[in-house]
């Protein structure tokens, strides 16, 4: 007995509404941005699903170019982060409101 | 019996033989090894007293480990406290599952003509694997140091972060040579390559880089930083005793014996001895044989480790951070670019 | 049989982790249960037979970004998350409804479209397929990527050199 496609995209379901909840009600920016990783993975798991559904290469090529785009981007990211506690000493993002300080 | 069956308990032998009784072994061996060879490099006798030469000394050292109160600090992070010497054995474990350790042999078991492979799993993605797993080992340290609670710890654990995503560059870059020249990921494939020249020859560079690398890796000195014990005190773990010290002892012998093994497959022809083919041995005989030598080439290497050890001094911080991001890096990108050179060629 | 069970513990664990992730209030736990949730989507990856997209996945996210995570939030020291001030405490009641309402949505789709299919054994995600497509068809993209991690990584250096010259003045 196989385990149906529709299973695996449940799970991605599943994972990437847990994401967006964390991005919704977490202060800290560094659990957003956990929860954005979260969301990028399920996608992954709905593009490896479809993949193997399709028979296609494709999806497991651009699974390849999420990983390196989230890579930039925890980068960047955690430089920024970084950058914004040296100046205001905190890391959630209610009290990173203002522009410019 | 089916063969399916037979197949699963070979597999399940290899795994018991190699990663328990041969790599606990060679690390008990190892504890004494360093204390005598660091005695001798220091003029000193060592530990003789437990049995002739000192034989039974790494039993006595793990009863007593085994039998010292357990102590939790009343500060820790307690789960995390815990859990941290369970998750450093880990992937020093399994990353040998993928090294090649002799060829394989063909025989009769049980009436069923089967294959037996000198390797544990023969994975497609091998080096990629050993590359993925290795970079778990840092877990340990990281999770450990922080859980401890204590300022030294701390700074053990965020050195050794740093120092394993920089290390893993370079030797990531040297993995990629040996790989382009043998058009393989697969390990065993690795070995068959170099049966004309060792990589050592075709690939000095790489070696050479690799094996800094695998310095810093295995946090061993000239690169021990994360556990300066001038400086930290014991670094992440400071706060650790007893059996759970232990843990994290045994897995750094671990990962010694893992990268010397890997230095070995990807370097020195693994299991492969020069003109073995000439002598005409019976099969098991050659057989034997290139598995001995793949112990003696690691076990060199194993003592290349700790005569290093003894010799330099450690290095400093930023010192360590140049020679990764400003020396072995470019060097490592060097090497890619002359090998594709010659290949195009 | 054993790929089913294998495939329910997994996703029980990436769940697991997931709400770990967000649920708790320490980063380090939340970053090690994230960490936990990548090693069972690692697992799912090999069921779906795409071996070497598992092992990246591995190598990239539990070996280079979450140790980049951890190591940003030891060196911040961040202690635990307070509490949100005023009204914002009581997002999550807003937050979960709507929540349910966008796993609703997905899961319909996917009911809809795919309930039967089963896995198939393919040789779809072995690395020489991946690596004809990578380098002949989508070489383009590939290469785009790489400026993509220069530009990140002249990005994050410039950011964290910035803060130097501040200092300084």
């Amino acid at each position: 007995m196989q385990v149906p496609i529709a299973h695996f995209l449940i799970l991605a379901a599943i994972l990437f509404s847990l994401g967006v909840l964390g991005v919704v009600i977490r202060r800290n920016a560094i659990v957003i941005f956990m929860s954005i990783e979260l969301m990028l993975n399920s996608v992954n798991l709905t593009f490896l699903a479809f993949s193997n559904y399709l028979q296609n290469v494709e999806g497991q090529v651009l699974v390849f170019l999420v990983m390196v785009v989230a890579a930039a981007e925890v980068a960047v990211g955690l430089a920024i982060i970084v950058a914004i506690f040296r100046i205001r000493e905190t890391v959630h993002v209610d009290d990173i409101k203002l522009l410019k300080w | 019996m089916s063969v399916e069956t037979l197949n699963v308990i070979i597999a399940l032998v290899k795994i018991i033989l190699v990663v328990y009784v041969a790599m606990m072994v060679t690390d008990l061996i190892l504890i004494l090894a360093e204390r005598r060879i660091s005695a001798f490099i220091q003029d000193r006798l060592g530990p003789n007293r437990v049995g002739p030469q000192g034989i039974l000394q790494p039993l006595a050292d793990g009863l007593k480990f085994l039998l010292k109160e357990e102590v939790i600090p009343n500060h820790v992070d307690r789960f995390l406290y815990l859990l941290a010497p369970a998750i450093i054995l880990t992937p020093a474990l399994m990353t040998f599952a993928v090294v090649p350790f002799g060829d394989q042999i063909t025989t009769y078991i049980a009436g069923h003509l089967v294959t037996i492979r000198f390797q544990i799993a023969d994975l497609d993605v091998g080096i990629l694997y050993i590359v993925a797993i290795a970079s778990l080992g840092v877990y340990g340290l990281v999770v450990g140091g922080y859980a401890s609670n204590n300022k030294y710890s701390l700074l053990g654990g965020l050195r050794s972060s740093a120092q394993m995503i920089s290390y893993e560059l370079p030797m990531g870059l040297a993995i990629i040579s040996v790989v382009m020249m043998t058009g393989s990921l697969r390990l065993q494939d690795i070995v068959v390559d170099q049966f004309g020249m060792w990589n050592i020859i075709r690939q000095p560079l790489a070696a050479i880089i690799f094996i800094v690398a695998a310095f810093a890796e295995t946090n061993r000195l000239p690169f021990d930083l994360p556990e300066a014990e001038q400086e930290l005190v014991g670094g992440y773990h400071t706060e650790y005793s007893s059996m759970k010290f232990a843990s994290f002892f045994l897995a750094e012998y671990t990962n010694m014996i893992t990268a010397s093994a890997l230095i070995v497959t990807l370097f020195f022809g693994g299991w492969h001895v020069p003109f073995l083919h000439q002598a005409n041995l019976p099969v098991l005989w050659e057989q034997i044989i290139q598995i001995l030598a793949f112990v003696i080439k690691t076990g060199f290497f194993l003592f290349f480790f700790i005569w290093v050890r003894w010799t330099l001094p450690r290095f400093r911080y930023d010192q360590l951070m140049n020679l990764g991001w400003k020396a072995l890096l470019p060097l490592g990108l060097l090497n890619i670019v002359i090998t594709a050179a010659v290949m195009a060629l | 049989m054993v790929a089913t069970i294998l495939f329910y513990v997994f996703a029980g664990l990436a769940i697991l982790g997931a709400v770990m992730v967000i649920a708790n209030r320490n980063p380090i736990y939340s970053a090690l249960s994230l960490i936990l949730t990548l090693f069972a989507l690692a697992g799912i990856y090999v069921l779906l037979m795409a071996h070497f997209i598992a092992i990246v996945h591995i190598a990239v996210y539990a070996g280079a970004i979450m140790v980049l995570f951890l190591f940003v939030i030891m060196l911040l020291n961040i202690r635990i998350e307070e509490k949100a001030p005023g009204a914002f405490r009581y997002m999550i009641l807003i937050a979960a409804p709507m929540v349910v309402i966008l796993f609703y949505e997905l899961a319909t789709v996917v009911f809809k479209a795919f309930s039967r299919a089963p896995v198939k054994q393919t040789n779809v995600g072995s690395v020489e397929s991946i690596g004809n497509a990578l380098f002949s068809q989508y070489v383009l993209p590939f290469e785009v990527t790489s400026v993509l991690l220069i530009v990140a990584m002249a990005g994050a250096v410039y950011l964290a050199k910035r803060r130097l010259n501040t200092v300084k003045e």
